[in-house]
């Protein structure tokens, strides 16, 4: 597997009246070509301050701090000029929205606003008619019925689902290697959020993006991602592949997460597993593991030190105290790696 | 079965709105259920099922167009000024939008006490305040948040807020709309879990909406499913999931994603396509017949009743008229 | 990494738990608020002081050694000294005195003025958005009828008809303001009205003037505040230019207005004249707005974060 985006240490703060707030805090992963990577966490964790990052979009006040780097096929980004953004930002990397009625132009049609994006970025010199078929083409793709009277629609015309699938079509039309999901189904029904992420699959197969899944629905994450990042308050505290996270979660944040959803499948009323307390202020994140407050099997060095991240192998990472082997373990209902487990 | 008393007793219950051009939205069309004492009855469907509607209707805070909500016997749109006020300190809703639902401008304590104000529960400035300091313990908060603002609080914060303010009358019957779904997913289950808890301690009966299914299960004891302003299946809620009777439930159901990648993989997946149509032109007979792979000739001509195929377990549907 | 970690015994003992400090109560009180608003803000330092200055400068104004109507043609057109602060006008009156005494009229015609329309203009707003319906549509074309009428023209009319003096001044003034006031709380009623909070109070069993008065006034306090301290100024103003027309305030007493009606006769001369008067409007009318700015936000819920 080749290694599509790589992020090293990335650091972004914003600047309010209030102070430094420091939603991402130094954190590291790769995007493979072509895999599914979801970022789950609580809002507010830095998770689509991460993607605004990776397509040059964070703003002022945010600022992406001095040492952090994003290779994308080994070029790093982060010091790209305006020009190379703009070459960069829909053809190479796309990305997709919760509010597809926000995110289209109410007064164009849809078609029009397909086609806008591969004339932006139309490397190849396609005619005008050349680039209105490809648009036809897409919406047939993206599973629209009647694609030809589609393009002389406008957003409001169409219903969610569809809206959705059209924004799919614009983000696809130029063939990005890398599409960014943020929470692209989370307003959508169920069986309409169903629909499209098969589509999302089904895409995926054929046209061979890699995907970057922003969301805090784990049944979502469960069902189409390969590559799990758990984040919290701007840190990674959990990576590891999907099957990895789900059955063998080592960070009491990652684990209080997958259990305090009731599964729809089993049947027990019992307690739900619930994460006391809320997330640290962003403006004074604590130095320490950022999740000591909140978590029932901290010891007296999370308050101190921050834990650094360790490699169980198979690319699952971790950065919890409770994996080194001097750690209390009574009572933790998972298995840590870290002291003696019987 | 339940066997304690009704509650709540909803017949051929309707709400249409005027849609303007001489067009009806049928929101609620021809709902009738029960709720027996200290049950919890959830209710799930897509955006634009009614649900919310139905619930208002269920409360007295919308008219119906017809039909009757008998609350332990009275009809719940023709009460005195009396015996509205009498309803309000028995029946109590909690919001979904915690932000909207508690007043910038109040106290902590003034929220909570004044529902003990309004129904003149306290004789004494002392009792009023004990009575507030044991709904904020109640709810998980404690003495030092009462003289706090409540832009100071967090989103679950707040819902508890707003749950100390329903029972500090004393009701006996709750409506919940969708009261975590502006929620983070780790404030969920601490809000779900308080009103299992609340629900076991105060023999509560409630009425509990959302759309999101695993937690409408794991709260209810009984789920009626919605669609298009129509109930076209109620069942107790273990078997709704094991053995769901009617197409759109199954659907439903199977297209809730599961927090789990080897059940989800294994799992067969129903897709349906196409959009729920619109309640102001819904298609005659059964409303979920243009998306149906079952439909049949009598599915779009005639509506089908909701039928109890199973002690318990009622469905509207046409592929049950031989049972 | 640059920090070593140091571990000693208890490093992997399991931590107590203290139960969370929750840091001192925030008693909020508006007085506290408003005060540390106006402190955050040095604009608003300078129109607080100012206002103060004026307003303690005219209710002492009879300590002045002067008559402010007394007629001294000896002293006319004196420059300003010692003696006379502002100099003397055109009848030889102390000019500093009479700005004093035409500070009372002028601060007292333009917050009466205002009380009576914010009164007016609140009370209308929130039964007409409260209460809706064919009253609220009565009530709205009448104050639409307000906002339609030439008011400067109606305004010198009636100031002609009407005994000349303060009261009918300030009912005057009145009048042909409280409908932007009915307008604005009007429209905030009907949004509140919808919002949750106010159907929860409904729900708990509270009546209409409960839910008014405890849970729509306290809501639209912000914009009423901002709309009377606009009134405040714009009340000064009309007077001014009701004086300057000569209809405001009967001869030989004093508003800031009036004196600048008898200024202008000499402004080439003595442009001294106009400038006092007009500088003392426009720096309190100024005042009243930054104020009423600042309550505004005082007012507001913040987001603590």
């Amino acid at each position: 597997m080749s290694t599509l985006v790589n992020v090293k240490n990335l650091s972004v703060s914003y600047f309010t009246y209030a102070g430094e707030v420091q939603s991402v805090r130094g954190i590291s992963f790769d995007i493979e070509k072509g895999k599914t990577t979801a970022l789950v966490g609580e809002s507010g964790c830095g998770k689509s301050v991460t993607s605004k990052s990776l397509l040059g979009l964070i703003e002022k006040p945010g600022v992406i701090k001095e040492g952090s780097q994003i290779f994308y096929e080994g070029k790093n980004i982060l010091e790209f000029k305006d020009k190379e953004w703009f070459a960069f930002r829909g053809k190479e990397c796309s990305m997709i929205f919760q509010d597809a009625l926000v995110s289209l132009n109410p007064t164009m049609m849809v078609g029009k606003q397909i086609m806008e994006n591969l004339q932006n970025h139309n490397d190849a010199h396609l005619s005008q008619s050349e680039i209105q078929k490809r648009a036809q083409e897409m919406l047939d793709l993206v599973g629209i019925p009647d694609s030809h009277a589609c393009m002389n629609k406008y957003p409001h015309e169409l219903s969610g689902g569809m809206r959705q699938r059209v924004m799919i079509a614009t983000a696809l039309i130029t063939n990005p290697k890398l599409l960014i999901a943020d929470e692209p189904t989370t307003a959508l029904d169920v069986t309409i959020q169903a629909q499209i992420l098969e589509l999302m699959k089904q895409l995926q197969k054929k046209l061979g993006m890699a995907i970057i899944m922003i969301t805090h629905d784990l049944g979502v994450v469960a069902d189409i991602a390969d590559e799990i990042v758990v984040m919290y308050a701007g840190k990674i505290v959990e990576r590891g592949s999907n099957e990895e996270i789900f059955y063998n979660p080592r960070h009491p944040y990652t684990w209080a997460l997958m259990n305090s959803v009731p599964r729809l499948d089993l049947d027990n009323k019992q307690e739900l597993v619930t994460i006391e307390g809320s997330i640290p202020d962003m403006i004074n994140p604590p130095k320490s593991c950022a999740f000591c407050s909140r978590c029932p099997y901290a010891m007296n060095i999370c308050a101190e030190y921050e834990p650094e991240t360790v490699d169980l192998g198979n690319g699952h990472q971790v950065a919890c105290w409770l994996t080194d082997p001097r750690a209390d373990i009574t009572g933790v209902p998972f298995h840590t790696g870290g002291g003696k487990h019987e | 079965m339940n066997n304690r008393p009704v509650e709540l007793e909803v017949t051929n219950l309707c709400k249409y709105y005027n849609a303007g051009r001489k067009r009806v939205l049928k929101a609620v069309d021809d709902i009738s259920f029960v709720i027996h004492k200290g049950e919890t009855l959830g209710i799930v469907g897509e955006s634009g099922c009614g649900k919310t509607t139905c619930g208002k209707t269920c409360i007295g805070m919308l008219q119906p167009t017809s039909g009757q909500v008998k609350y332990q016997g009275k009809d719940v749109h023709h009460l005195t000024k009396k015996e509205r006020f009498d309803f309000s300190g028995k029946v109590q809703m909690i919001f979904q939008d915690p932000y909207a639902s508690l007043d910038p401008h109040q106290k902590v304590y003034d929220i909570v006490a004044e529902g003990i104000r309004i129904h003149k529960l306290a004789q004494t400035k002392e009792e009023e305040e004990r009575m507030v300091l044991e709904l904020l313990d109640m709810v998980g908060l404690n003495s030092e948040h009462a003289m706090r603002n409540v832009h100071e609080f967090s989103g679950g914060q707040r819902q508890r807020i707003g749950i100390a303010r329903a029972l500090a009358v004393n009701p006996e019957f709750l409506f919940c709309d969708e009261p975590i779904s502006a929620l983070d997913v780790s404030i969920q289950a601490q809000i779900i879990n308080l009103l299992m808890k609340l629900q076991k301690e105060k023999d509560l009966t409630m009425l509990f909406i959302a759309h999101d299914l695993s937690m409408v299960k794991h709260i209810s004891d009984r789920i009626a499913v919605m669609y298009l302003g129509n109930m076209v299946e109620l069942s107790p809620s273990s078997d709704l999931y094991r053995k769901p009777l009617h197409p759109y439930t199954e659907a439903l159901l199977s297209a809730v994603p599961i927090a789990d990648p080897k059940a989800s993989r294994e799992r067969k997946k129903i897709m349906l396509t196409g959009d729920v149509p619109s309640p102001v032109n819904p298609p005659a007979g059964c409303r979920f017949s243009g998306r149906c792979s079952r439909c049949t000739d009598i599915c779009l001509n005639k509506r089908p009743e909701l039928k109890e195929i199973e002690p318990g377990h009622f469905v509207a549907c046409h592929l049950y008229n031989n049972l | 990494m640059e920090n070593k970690i140091v571990i000693h015994e208890n490093s992997f003992q399991r931590m107590e738990k203290k139960p969370k400090e929750l840091g001192t109560v925030y008693h909020r009180s508006l007085w506290k608020d408003i005060v540390n608003e106006i402190k955050s803000n040095p604009v608003a330092v300078f129109a607080v002081i100012f206002l103060i200055i004026i307003i303690i400068a005219a209710l002492l104004a009879p300590l002045s050694p002067y008559d402010p109507n007394k007629l001294d043609l000896a002293n006319k057109f004196a420059a300003p000294s010692s003696e006379h602060f502002f100099g003397c006008d055109a009848y030889g009156r102390d000019y500093f005195t009479r700005a004093l005494y035409g500070g009372r009229v002028s601060l007292l015609v333009g917050f009466c003025a205002m009380l009576v329309t914010v009164f007016i203009g609140t009370t209308i707003g929130i039964f007409s958005g409260y209460i809706g319906g064919k009253l609220d549509m009565l009530l709205m074309r009448f104050t639409d009828i307000f906002l339609a009428l030439p008011s400067m023209l109606l305004m010198i009319v009636l100031n002609t008809i009407l005994k000349p003096g303060m009261v009918t001044l300030i009912l005057v003034l009145s009048l042909f303001s409280w409908a932007s006031v009915a307008r604005i709380t009007r429209a905030e009623t009907m949004s509140l009205k919808e919002r949750d909070f106010v159907i929860a109070s409904k729900n708990l069993g509270a009546g209409s003037v409960l839910i008014a008065v405890k849970h729509i006034l306290p809501n639209i306090l912000g914009p009423v505040i901002v709309a009377a301290s606009l009134g405040v100024a714009s009340a000064i103003l009309t007077e001014s230019s009701l004086s300057f027309l000569g209809l405001g305030i009967s001869i030989p007493h004093a508003s800031w207005g009036s004196m600048l009606q008898e200024a202008q006769t000499y402004i080439l001369d003595k442009p001294l004249l106009a400038v006092y008067p007009g500088l003392l409007i426009l720096l309190t009318v100024l005042s009243f707005n930054i104020l009423g700015d600042v309550l505004r936000s005082a007012l507001e819920p913040k987001i603590v974060k």
